[in-house]
């Protein structure tokens, strides 16, 4: 029987089953298991849940390290902007260990991450930074954007072999969705297409999955029928799935929460271009935010962000032209 | 001179043995670059001058703790148990190198011998040692972790943010600051607070409020000792403490960096190259701690001079094999290349 979930409690119940399940997974973070009654240091005991100092370089290469050693770390570090003060651990440590030694190691560990909290948070703490990390060979994004992938994500992210960066979408926190019960894993590089559609693609992740899927309900209204893919994994990235609605639809909107600019909507933009160029009767539009910090007054955050009239929009632009043509 | 040590016979000959091995592969690795050039590609960096710290310390460690030294890597796993066959085909860039051409001279790893890997960034690998120790602070294996560095590397935030977290934890790690006196190419009356200010950098560990100690890194008796200290102590649940092992790097930095095809060579040490303090560099290179153990076991009746000769001449018998062996192994195939990438 599936059960209703919030986002944050579907990821926070994958790993207290994966720490019930594998005692080599530990959890560890800022402010994390302070007192003898946090539940889950009453559950698995002041060794495997740990509060940190702040400090991300040793928080991250620690668990680099751990990994090495046999146990599969989860490390919470909140915001994913904290990791750019440890990001040659992130970077070009935990993905370039098993290479470098002619596979004879393996780094198992998650680092899991809020992103892109686009209340008000200004510059630092707001943004989307998953484009420095999933051009990496070596490492692994994941973005969920359902309560159901969330905790199906963070099961095969601790059960995954390989360096993981577990991105959620603080605006997701709250957001409840039916959870699949028991064993419940969302395998990496499978896109799921949340909403089917013949007139146009629409490719997004995280918070943009929620607005693209709003944005199709209007269009709906107007007849126009809009297919909603989430990669939900952007390394490895399902671009098969892409291509072959592509190929139904003949026409793509990706839409990235991230500035333009080296954005992951110009991957896929580009990988689409390349394979699945003859599938296309109009240009490819890419919804993204502006190339600009993110602001901190309300008008100016929307401005600069990506919404669900933003994304109507770039959905319409490419069917009039499609209607004059015809 | 007394040797003042509870170790066997045996093993101080073993010592000695390590020693040379260790420093017979480092003169084969540098001669390499004249004999053969162009067969070393990128940087590499020696360990002579170092081997009575490598061998003194990993004389006291025990026989299931993990090892994780700096890029300057080559050492360890010679005393670890890694056949030098392997470190130096993969020095060549062949596939029956240790990482199958995969990792070079700064990369080596070798799990099976309780050496998971080395990183090539400065103090990097000092959390990742951490970790080590972590690991086996929560699955209780009773290891203590050996944490290898240089005097460079303990200006890095890594190195304060994991010894911090190291005390504050308990974890069974030793902290080894290797001080060659030069990082790089940089002379540390340049660099460090505590030189400047003429402290050991030992006094690094009042910062934790851990123990800090400053040895004689060109004595291995001394080494041994100090670090057996700081096992028993990690191993008794008391947590890190700091080694400031002193001796001095007797070759440069590493190769100079050229851009190809001009084959790369290793030039002078520092102190002449960069300072013009031939003195210096000669006043290191008679306090040599090779020649120098040597004589102290032969005067101590420890080792005969004719069991001298006899490592001596095996060492070099052993390393002209892994020369010779490194150049006959075939390159990897070039699509290998999309091997490892992921698990």
């Amino acid at each position: 029987m599936p059960r209703e979930m919030m986002y944050a409690e579907a990821m926070q119940a994958a790993i207290v089953e994966e720490m019930q399940r594998d005692s080599n997974v530990i959890f560890y973070g800022q402010n994390l298991g302070m007192t003898e009654r946090d539940p889950m240091v009453r559950k698995f005991g002041k060794s495997r849940v740990r509060i940190t100092p702040i400090s991300e370089t040793a928080e991250i290469g620690m668990a680099v390290g751990a990994a090495l050693a046999g146990l599969r770390p989860v490390v919470e570090l909140y915001m994913s902007e904290f990791m750019l003060v440890a990001m040659n651990q992130v970077l070009n440590e935990a993905p370039r260990l098993r290479y470098m030694s002619g596979g004879q190691v393996t780094v198992p560990l998650v680092l899991k991450a809020g992103y892109g909290f686009a209340a008000g948070w200004a510059g630092q703490h707001s943004n989307c930074i998953y484009h420095t990390m999933m051009g990496i060979p070596g490492l692994k994004v994941a973005i969920p954007s359902t309560a159901a992938d969330a905790k199906g994500l963070m099961t095969a992210a601790i059960r995954d072999n390989n360096p993981v960066v577990y991105l959620h979408h603080y605006l997701l926190t709250l957001d409840k969705g039916e959870v699949p019960d028991g064993d419940y894993v969302v395998p990496f590089g499978v896109a799921d297409v949340k909403r089917t559609g013949g007139d146009v693609t629409i490719v997004a992740t995280g918070w943009m999955v929620k607005l693209s899927l709003a944005a199709a309900e209007r269009l709906a209204q107007d007849g126009i029928s809009a297919e909603v893919i989430d990669p939900r994994t952007l390394a490895p990235l399902d671009v098969e799935t892409i291509l072959k609605s592509v190929k139904k639809t003949g026409r793509l909107v990706v839409v990235d929460q991230a500035p333009r600019h080296a954005s992951a909507a110009a991957i896929i933009a580009g990988e689409v271009a390349e394979r699945g160029f003859e599938y296309l009767k109009a240009p490819v539009r890419m919804v993204t935010a502006l190339d600009t910090s993110i602001p901190y007054s309300e008008p100016l955050e929307k401005y600069v962000l990506p919404s669900e009239e933003k994304i109507v929009n770039a959905v319409r632009s490419i069917l009039v032209r499609h209607a004059v043509a015809v | 001179m007394s040797l003042n040590t509870d170790l066997p016979n045996e093993r101080l000959v073993w010592m000695y043995n390590q020693m040379v091995r260790i420093r017979e592969f480092e003169e084969r690795v540098k001669n390499t670059f004249a004999e053969n050039p162009g067969v070393i590609r990128g940087h590499t960096h020696l360990a002579d001058g170092a081997e009575a710290s490598i061998v003194g310390t990993l004389t006291a460690r025990g026989e299931n703790d993990p090892v994780m030294p700096s890029y300057r890597c080559h050492g360890y796993p010679i005393v670890l148990g890694t056949p030098t066959r392997k470190i130096m085909a993969e020095i060549y860039g062949r596939r029956d190198g240790l990482c199958k051409g995969f990792g070079g001279s700064m990369h080596l790893a070798d799990p099976a011998h309780h050496f998971p890997g080395t990183s090539g960034i400065i103090a990097q690998g000092i959390a990742q040692a951490t970790g080590l120790a972590l690991a086996a602070q929560v699955k209780q294996t009773g290891q203590v972790a050996f944490s290898f560095f240089g005097d460079g590397a303990s200006k890095q935030g890594a190195f304060y943010e994991s010894l911090n977290i190291a005390a504050v934890w308990k974890l069974p790690i030793v902290y080894i600051l290797e001080n060659n006196e030069y990082q790089a190419y940089t002379h540390i009356s340049l660099e460090d607070a505590n030189f400047v200010a003429g402290d050991p950098l030992s006094k690094k560990a009042e910062g934790f409020s851990i123990p800090g100690m400053t040895v004689d890194g060109t004595d291995p008796l001394a080494m041994y000792h100090a670090t057996r200290k700081a096992t028993d102590r990690a191993r008794a649940g008391q947590g890190p403490t700091l080694i400031e092992s002193k001796f001095y790097r007797l070759s440069a930095h590493g190769n100079a960096i050229t851009v190809p095809p001009v084959p790369t060579q290793f030039p002078e040490h520092e102190a002449i190259e960069v300072y013009s303090n031939r003195t210096e560099y000669e006043k290191a290179r008679a306090n040599d701690p090779v020649p120098r153990f040597r004589s102290r076991l032969v005067s101590e009746g420890v080792l005969a001079e004719s069991d001298a000769a006899r490592i001596e001449e095996a060492a070099q018998k052993e390393i002209e094999d892994a020369v010779q062996f490194a150049l006959a192994s075939p390159f990897p195939a070039p699509e290998e290349a999309v091997n490892y990438v992921y698990a």
